[in-house]
């Protein structure tokens, strides 16, 4: 999927806020809006849709323009090829489940996905013929992700689709969410206040805060960032890394996979093939350091490396050490969070081979786009 | 009951028929317009358009009399190409209804129409529907019960009119004669008998009526949220 180009240049004004935006977007996976609430997220995806006039600037997709004040273009929101998804899903209450994914299908201009793919992907059969007041929440959104898809969107914009639902019912949903990007070959702009539905789903992150674009970047990337832990901060420090399942055993429960030049062991993962690519998040208080091969340990993940950067944590007792593991390939680095009593004991300065002892890895996404 | 006093509910009927289809054609869009736009004009046309509620009727009726007058520019242009005069006819009781019943229809569609609220609007716009498309297929079968009361107020009130109609319209039996002028021509004459056929009449309607409303609300409870 080659990337898709959305030039953003909005300023919107609601009393008492601002959103100022100039950003050019490559857009393939998911790109996920994330800030506080309150931050412009849901204006910037609404200006974006059409649904918000910004009083200046321009919005383009691929070159194809749909606002631009100084030459007067608004298009209005039915004509431009998005899809938008509702935190609330906003079905229409006097058709049935079926009836509002006709509803899509029937208007859409371009090609599309076909109907019994989307009922397929979304396992949506079961619920054609019930009326959308007897769903529950976590169905709403299904049809609602499903309606959004018939639409044949050339870009899918959701807006905190999973927000307004408890933990059960968002952990049911990520795994459709999650495939939709790929399946469908539709690029996604995601606006979500939760680090840790980001950290699952996106590849690409917008952080915004009071109106402003913080940074753009790679998802790993931005939440390595120590400086925006004010934004992020409900994302236990940490890192994701992308790894290889290399295997299963069976009678140790257990998995492995392939890191940074070397294997970790994991909760057994069965339903994987082997070879295929895993996204791990692993916290930086999971991660110890020691400056020898540690033997006599209960722990079994043990990764050589070097140590290449420690920032001091203000006020506390602890630093954050980020250490570059040995092996091919893209550079893989982990955190580790440990005292400043332990960095003067062990002397540890940036060049210092390590070896990181991972206490536990925790799964993020089995496949990555 | 007589030849005469059929003609005068069926007329009040017929008249009303017409007053209540004409009414929703032209309520629609303003009771739309009223409910989303915010201009500020908005005020002024919902007083004007809320005044049949609070002027006597004679005051209004006087005023359709004075407009409607072949003397009046309106009243000329209707004459020229009718033939006939506006005023003590069918066609002025139907402009003078539609005047008179205008709040009956406009009221309960913006209410509605405003309850329906700008959310399943935008679904439909991001789904692909034009504004015209999202109104008839997503925001009017929402609001179908602000359409089913603003009809059947409309309908009952325009039956129900007396005064505007005995300014405008007069007495022409078969031609403006509606039932409630009916009913006071014959307590005016003592025929009393005549006056319970037809206010009795008028009662099991209205009743039969509004129940029916009701009963359909209740029945067919919408689920908007």
């Amino acid at each position: 999927m080659s990337a898709e180009r959305l030039s953003l240049e909005v300023r919107v004004r609601h009393p008492g806020f601002e959103l100022v935006v100039a950003e050019e977007l490559a857009l393939d996976g998911f790109t996920a809006v994330f800030g506080p609430s309150g931050s412009g997220k849901s204006t910037l995806l609404r200006a974006v849709a059409g649904f918000e006039t910004p009083l200046d600037g321009r919005i383009a997709w691929n070159g194809e323009v749909w606002f631009d004040a100084a030459a007067r273009v608004n298009l209005a929101p039915h004509r431009r090829p998005v899809g938008f998804m509702f935190q609330d899903g906003r079905l229409f209450p006097h058709l049935n489940v079926a009836e509002n994914l006709a509803f899509a299908q029937r208007r859409r201009r371009g090609a599309g996905p076909a109907r019994d793919e989307v009922v397929t992907a979304l396992d949506l059969g079961g619920l054609l013929h019930r009326r959308v007041h007897s769903l529950s929440g976590g169905e709403r959104q299904r049809v609602a992700l499903g309606r959004t898809l018939l639409r044949g969107p050339s870009l899918l914009l959701l807006d905190e689709p999973l927000a307004a639902l408890d933990r059960q019912r968002k952990t049911e949903i990520l795994p459709y969410l999650e495939s939709v990007p790929a399946r469908f070959r539709v690029p996604t702009l995601y606006v979500s206040h939760d680090i840790d539905e980001v950290a699952r789903l996106a590849d690409r992150v917008v952080v915004l805060a009071e109106g402003r674009v913080q940074t753009v970047g790679p998802t790993a990337a931005v939440m390595e960032r120590l400086d925006l832990q004010p934004l992020t901060g409900s994302f236990e420090g940490g890192v994701l890394v992308e790894g290889r399942l290399r295997g299963h055993d069976p009678r140790l429960h257990l998995s492995q996979v392939e890191l940074g030049g070397g294997v970790l062991a994991t909760p057994l993962l069965e339903r994987l093939a082997p070879g295929q690519a895993v996204r791990l998040r692993i916290r930086a208080r999971d991660v110890a350091l020691a400056t020898v091969r540690p033997e006599g340990l209960s722990i079994r993940n043990v990764l050589p490396g070097e140590l290449v950067e420690i920032v001091d944590e203000p006020e506390t007792g602890f630093v954050e050490a980020f250490v570059r593991l040995d092996g091919e390939g893209p550079p893989t680095r982990l955190r580790a969070r440990i005292t400043r009593a332990a960095v003067e004991d062990l002397r540890l300065e940036p060049g210092r081979r390590v070896f990181a002892l991972i206490k536990s890895v925790s799964f993020e996404s089995f496949d990555p786009h | 009951m007589t030849l005469p006093e059929l003609s005068s509910l069926w007329l009040s009927l017929y008249l009303a028929a017409f007053t209540t289809v004409i009414l929703l054609v032209l309520g629609t869009p303003l009771a739309w317009w009223l409910a989303r736009t915010p201009s500020r004009l908005k005020p002024v046309i919902e007083a004007v358009t809320a005044m049949p509620l609070v002027l006597p009727p004679t005051v209004l009726g006087f005023y359709l009399l004075v407009a409607l007058s072949p003397d009046s520019p309106l009243g000329r242009l209707w004459v020229e190409v009718t033939g006939g005069t506006l005023t003590f006819s069918f066609a002025g009781l139907v402009v003078a209804s539609v005047i008179y019943s205008l709040p009956f229809t406009v009221q309960p569609l913006e209410s509605a129409f405003e309850a329906v609220g700008r959310a399943p609007l935008e679904a439909a716009a991001s789904l692909g529907a034009p504004p015209i498309d999202a109104f008839v297929n997503v925001a009017a079968p929402l609001a179908a019960r602000g359409f089913l009361t603003a009809a059947v107020l409309t309908f009952a009130h325009t039956v129900g009119e007396f005064g505007v109609v005995l300014m405008v319209g007069g007495n022409i039996p078969g031609e403006t004669r509606v039932v409630s002028i009916a009913i006071y021509e014959y307590v005016e004459t003592l025929r009393y008998a005549e006056a319970h056929a037809l206010a009795a009449g008028l009662l099991v309607f209205s009743f039969t009526l509004l129940m029916a409303v009701y009963a359909i609300n209740r029945r067919y409870p919408l689920h908007v949220r």
